[in-house]
């Protein structure tokens, strides 16, 4: 981890902006899975987790169909554990109801080099067998480093390598935003 | 962390991490696919010079279910009955690369010794009558899991502490998270230094069960007495076997426990080792959770 001091950062998005992205997610999600009756959001801690719970929110609010939510943690299948210590483990919570058979919306705040996406893949694999996976995100900043790719994206936002990016939102950090914090020197 | 070898080594951040890893990882083992790949490549070697069952397969199981390479070593009809050292073992099994050696031995100490001689984690699997970390924490995780929390809670530990790590650990490890902790067991049963325990002795049992949260039993450990520590066995259970009027002693909401192995009829009644309220055989599957933990977060990471 860098830890930059005097970093500038700038807010890309602010809360009614993040209201509008996740607004129009929920309707991308009943639209391309034709009214979501299968499908299970499944968010990656900690952030991907609460806006799952916000999508399923605005999904039971636009048609009435309550979406089984829950999160994933993916700490166990990262393949840069041995580049660190231990981390501590994130919340794993899976729908009663399970995932097989499912259209499984992963669900996280940036998509950056793919990885997270990748380890939460072979998460899923060892909970069930769903029918599809599709990846919601509120930012995509570029830089993949696999070939992965979101179904829904809140917002592209062109960033440099060295550029961190980092989602507030209000039921874990006291309001929401998403900053870009300036290139820290490594 | 880089050792597990007595629960007094561990801060209350650092049990209560333990703990709470070890309760996100409870949810693999309910699982169809009981498996994570965190430990791939790793080696992690049992070493047992004493006997063990539920230890050394519980141990085997948390490696396994990390995906973990297991080398099990047991000193019965190896190069140790042939009069091989510690150390030559310990040079040995270095030279195999083992990222984790999980060791019980005979004597207290030796886990310690271990440590310096080996470039992975020793985890204590029990020393002599030393100590046993990982059965502490599974026991008080087994408290949490049934009571809630741990800190305030009122535990007493029954029988044969002498010979007991797992008392030793227990105390340590409890006193660090916060319950208060009362040793029962006749004189002779106690060690000398019990006073500098961080914790109370009573040598009446029917006055402790009453204001108790949590009873664990002890088992008496015949093996290790050489000498008379009680007139008979039937007198010792009349006064400190855990039977069915003394656990009608107990609030309704407190619970029994015991290590295992149990001699039934001795320090519990069958009866009361099968009661709704006994945590026994939860206590092993914990123990394959807790001991998951452990291993993740001390060779889950980076090599030091």
């Amino acid at each position: 981890m860098t830890h930059a001091r005097n970093q500038v950062a700038r807010a890309v998005l602010e809360g009614p902006d993040i209201h509008r992205a996740l607004t129009r997610i929920a309707h991308e999600i009943l639209e391309r899975t034709r009214g979501a009756s299968d499908v299970v959001l499944l968010g990656i801690p900690t952030r991907g987790a609460t806006l799952a719970h916000r999508l399923a929110e605005r999904v039971a609010q636009f048609e009435g169909v309550k979406v089984p939510v829950g999160s994933i943690d993916i700490t166990m299948y990262r393949d840069d554990l041995r580049l660190g210590p231990a981390r501590p483990l994130g919340k794993t919570d899976v729908p009663a109801g399970g995932i097989d058979g499912k259209t499984v919306v992963l669900v996280d705040d940036v998509l950056f080099s793919g990885r997270t996406v990748r380890a939460a893949l072979d998460a899923l694999g060892d909970i069930g067998r769903p029918k599809a996976v599709q990846l919601a995100t509120l930012v995509d900043r570029g830089h993949r480093e696999l070939p992965i790719r979101a179904d829904y994206v809140g917002k592209n936002l062109p960033t440099a390598k060295s550029e961190k990016v980092k989602v507030l939102l209000s039921e874990i950090d006291g309001r929401d935003a998403v900053e870009l914090l300036k290139g820290a020197e490594k | 962390m880089k050792h597990l070898i007595s629960a007094g080594d561990l801060s209350r951040d650092e049990a209560l991490l333990i703990l709470d890893t070890a309760e996100e990882l409870a949810r693999v083992s309910e699982r169809s696919i009981k498996k994570l790949p965190t430990l791939r490549g790793r080696t992690v070697v049992n070493l047992f010079f004493e006997d063990s069952t539920r230890t050394r397969i519980s141990f085997e199981a948390a490696a396994k279910r990390l995906s973990a390479d297991v080398i099990n070593f047991s000193a019965k009809g190896s190069s140790v009955s042939k009069g091989e050292s510690l150390k030559d073992t310990a040079l040995t099994l270095e030279a195999m690369g083992a990222d984790a050696v999980v060791i019980r031995h005979g004597a207290s100490g030796a886990p310690h010794r271990l440590a310096n001689w080996v470039r992975g984690s020793v985890l204590n699997a029990g020393d002599g009558t030393h100590e046993h970390p990982t059965q502490a924490l599974l026991d008080a995780f087994s408290m949490r899991q049934r009571l809630g929390r741990i800190d305030g809670l009122k535990v007493a530990i029954v029988g044969d502490i002498l010979h007991s790590r797992v008392a030793r650990s227990n105390v340590l490890l409890l006193s660090t998270l916060g319950a208060e902790v009362t040793l029962v067991a006749p004189p002779t049963l106690l060690p000398v230094s019990v006073e500098r325990w961080p914790c109370q002795v009573s040598y009446d049992l029917d006055a402790v069960l009453p204001k108790s949260d949590v009873v664990m039993m002890l088992r008496v450990q015949l093996e290790r007495m050489n000498a008379a520590y009680f007139p008979s066995a039937r007198e010792y259970s009349r006064r400190y076997g855990l039977d069915r009027d003394r656990f009608a002693k107990l609030h309704d909401d407190a619970i029994v426990m015991h290590p295992g192995p149990m001699n039934r009829g001795m320090e519990i009644s069958a009866e009361v080792a099968d009661s709704p309220r006994s945590t026994i055989v939860e206590q092993v599957g914990n123990g394959v959770t807790v001991r998951m933990a452990a291993l993740y977060l001390l060779i889950g990471g980076e090599n030091q």
